[in-house]
């Protein structure tokens, strides 16, 4: 009883355990409903697993399902983010615990009852739970930003010459920036729920990548795609900040960037929270808040690239190094340095994409079928999520404590099989730029075998990661007992 | 040995990649599917369930249309008799017809299509085409005859039906045809399997030709028959309408107001079945023309 305890307590109060657990739903979510399409669907996996599992898949519902998907998901991915961030952030220890708390019980009952109720029946009961969750995640998010309030005196900067980006005043500018991200999440969370709750009614249900060349976008339509987006983005925000913290982001350009972020965060949020009453000056304000937030982003990899340089090259004892030597010190650890590479990698997929495409958007967008628009915009947005997916991972093994060979093969192997992926499906979703619908299928068989084979190995990697994890929580003095006897119960 | 293996498997990869053909291919096997492509199905007047959110919508007329697509012969006999008459022109590498416009809002990024003459059809895209021109006259290709008309643009389409004193379907008109009163997702009925329609990966006969994004199915091919060894299920909708999903996306008639572009109905043999649900629907401008692209007429 007493070993069922402990390994509850290290699962549900360490930052490690908790976010090792979300990780292991999120995978067995992955793994089980990945069989529902694709390459699995068409081998006929999905008939065994909706058979096995007793899924109830009505056809006019699919919509609604996969919303519901979506958003058991990003619950459970917002809730490791907050992981992440109550384990690096200053903050009283019954502020960490109960925010902590909040959110785990929140995203479990919006994912248990979320899928639940999506896949296996409309039972209102585990509706209203799904719900309850994702109110207690909401809960959970205002209680962080109340324990981020960067105007607390404790967590002012003392020193004025620090070179972590602060005011005048002191105040700490990146713990501003994590507090203006937190709220700027709640409050496009709210655009969502509410137009949600109030148009949809939860009887109105579609994708919004099926309304994006509709002229004529009802409110709910607006609404919707403009929490999408600024959902996504925040996300990526957020997971930016904790790579800073984990880089020890610091300097001239940590003071650029920080303002950077904070100003990019709102006026992106107040961007989206614009596509309702006007649609055609949100774009322009987008656009500006996208800036600010790649900027910060920018200044981030270009720290941190140096920093990886220099540390490698001090551990090394190497005081003036070749061009050949700082080349491989920088890629001596592919976990670090595969979190700023995905960001950048990122541009190529999905910003450069972005930016071509709405320069274009007369001479391309326009004249393709809505259907080659959707695969185009579908596939842009997937591979952004995906993207901030691979960081948190890098992020999370660095976490717990991956080193040695086991620590390159892992980040070697995430990086390229995941931009093996990332990028083939970028080429499928642009494919109709270079080849027409007669001549694609030996293009679409090569694409949609490189991104299968990438996303597969991704998955083999994930997955013996967590076999070597749950192989340790057999043992009694496994890692995970090291792990727990760190924290502060 | 491990570079060669990595070689290898990159020279592999891109092998497969480049092995397989186009959309071209040797003659499909002849089948006759024992369905009418000139026959007509009456449809009711009366209310139906609309959209997956079964709004209930009434159409108030009887009207007919046709129980499978426009067949490529039909097509080619069509083209025939037109270019004879005068009706359309061959102009470079398209085939042109005359149409009277849309109107013209000056809404921000709308296209003009002022009254003119657009292309029906290219002639330039062999490949894919199922018509033969020997310079006077069009003609199915081999096998191809009962198999859908497809690379016809909206135009051609609507030029089609207008010259047999018909007309593209409403929107409405065609989801009223290919689900019933009942609110059904697909024209049979609530599941889509293999022996129901042409779709992505349904392994019909005709997959085999150009690999996984298939070929198109002669029409009235779900009818309950075996061929080529593959059995079916007769699959017409409650109105007995054939191929209402699946094997090509049908033109209807409707103008997207400020963008003109016009709808495509049904899902097509190169989309997965849950694109194949009855109010699935594509959009393009009315010149695009594709191998997935047909149309089927209705009548008042």
């Amino acid at each position: 009883m007493k070993a069922i305890t402990k390994r509850f307590q290290y699962f549900f109060l360490s930052t490690k355990g908790l976010a090792l657990v979300a990780i292991a739903l999120l995978s067995l979510v992955t793994a089980i409903w990945g069989t529902l399409s694709g390459p699995l669907a068409e081998m006929g996996i999905n008939d065994i697993t909706v058979r096995v599992l007793g899924m109830d898949l009505v056809p006019a519902e699919r919509e609604g399902r996969l919303i519901m998907l979506y958003h058991s998901i990003a619950m459970t991915v917002v809730a490791i983010q907050v992981y992440f961030i109550t384990g690096i952030m200053a903050m009283k220890k019954h502020e960490r615990a109960t925010i902590n708390a909040t959110v785990t019980v929140g995203y479990m009952f919006a994912l248990i009852f979320g899928m639940l109720f999506g896949y296996f029946g409309h039972n209102w009961i585990y509706h209203g739970l799904f719900i309850a969750g994702q109110t207690l995640m909401y809960f959970g998010g205002i209680l962080l930003a109340a324990a981020l309030w960067p105007w607390k005196k404790e967590y002012y900067i003392q020193d004025p010459k620090s070179e972590y980006a602060h005011t005048k005043g002191g105040m700490d500018l990146e713990r501003a920036a994590f507090f203006a991200m937190a709220v700027t999440t709640l409050g496009s969370a709210l655009l969502g729920a509410i137009a949600g709750a109030n148009f949809g009614n939860g009887f109105v249900t579609f994708l919004a990548e099926d309304t994006v060349r509709d002229p004529n976008k009802a409110v709910l339509a607006r609404a919707v795609i403009g929490h999408l987006h600024i959902m996504v983005a925040l996300t990526g925000v957020a997971i930016t900040l904790i790579v800073g913290k984990w880089y020890d982001f610091k300097g001239i350009l940590h003071k650029i960037a920080m303002p950077s972020m904070i100003f990019g965060s709102i006026i992106l949020a107040l961007g989206c929270a614009l596509m309702i009453p006007a649609q055609y000056y949100a774009h322009l304000i987008i656009y500006v808040g996208s800036t600010f937030v790649l900027v910060a982003g920018l200044l981030l990899v270009i720290y941190g690239w140096g920093r990886l340089v220099r540390d490698r090259l001090a551990e090394q004892g190497i005081e003036k190094a070749s061009f050949g030597q700082k080349f491989k010190a920088l890629f001596h650890d592919p976990v670090k340095w595969g979190a700023t590479w995905q960001m950048v990698y990122m541009n190529f997929c999905v910003t450069f994409v972005g930016l071509f495409m709405a320069a274009k958007l007369d001479d391309i967008i326009r004249r393709l079928p809505l259907r080659e628009e959707r695969i185009t915009l579908t596939g842009h947005w997937h591979v952004l999520a995906a993207i901030i997916a691979t960081i948190m991972l890098l992020y999370f093994v660095d976490l717990m404590g991956l080193k040695g060979k086991a620590r390159k093969w892992f980040g070697w192997l995430v990086i390229i099989s995941s931009d093996l992926a990332f990028g083939a499906a970028t080429i499928f979703a642009l494919k109709r730029l270079f080849v027409s619908e007669s001549d694609q299928q030996p293009l679409v068989d090569t694409l949609d075998l490189l991104t299968e084979i990438g996303l597969g190995l991704l998955l083999i990697v994930i997955a013996a990661f967590l076999v070597w994890r749950l192989i340790d929580l057999f043992k009694k003095n496994g890692r995970w007992a090291k792990e727990l006897s760190e924290v502060d119960l | 040995m491990k570079r060669t293996f990595f070689f290898l498997l990159f020279v592999t990869l891109l092998t497969a990649g480049c092995a397989s053909s186009t959309v071209e291919a040797t003659p499909p096997p002849q089948i006759d599917t024992g369905v009418d492509p000139d026959s007509w199905a009456l449809i009711p007047a009366g209310e139906f369930l609309a959209d997956f959110t079964n709004e209930e919508i009434l159409v108030d007329y009887d009207y007919q249309m046709m129980v499978t697509d426009v067949t490529n012969a039909q097509f080619a006999d069509f083209l025939n008799a037109a270019l004879k008459d005068g009706t359309i022109k061959i102009v470079g590498d398209e085939i042109m017809g005359y149409y009277p416009g849309d109107i013209f809002r000056e809404y921000r990024h709308e296209e003009e299509y002022a009254a003119g003459d657009y292309p029906l059809m290219p002639l330039d895209e062999e490949a894919a085409l199922r018509l033969d021109f020997d310079g006077t006259t069009f003609t199915a290709k081999p096998g191809y005859e009962n198999h859908p008309m497809v690379m016809v643009t909206w135009f051609g389409a609507n030029a089609y039906c207008q010259y047999y004193d018909g007309r593209l379907p409403s929107a409405i008109e065609w989801e009223k045809a290919a689900r019933g009163a009942d609110g059904r997702p697909f024209p049979w009925g609530n599941e889509a399997q293999q022996t129901n329609a042409n779709y992505y990966h349904s392994n019909d006969p005709f997959e085999d030709v150009i690999g996984r994004m298939g070929d198109t199915t002669p029409v009235g091919f779900y009818n309950g028959q075996t061929h080529l060894g593959f059995e079916t299920e007769d699959s017409p909708s409650p109105y007995g309408l054939y191929d209402m999903a699946g094997n090509v996306y049908q033109w209807v008639g409707d103008v997207i107001p400020y963008q003109h572009y016009r709808l495509l109905l049904g899902g097509a043999k190169d989309v997965y079945a849950v694109r194949i649900r009855v109010w699935v629907s594509n959009n393009v401008e009315p010149v695009y023309f594709s191998p997935n692209a047909g149309f089927r007429c209705a009548q008042d």
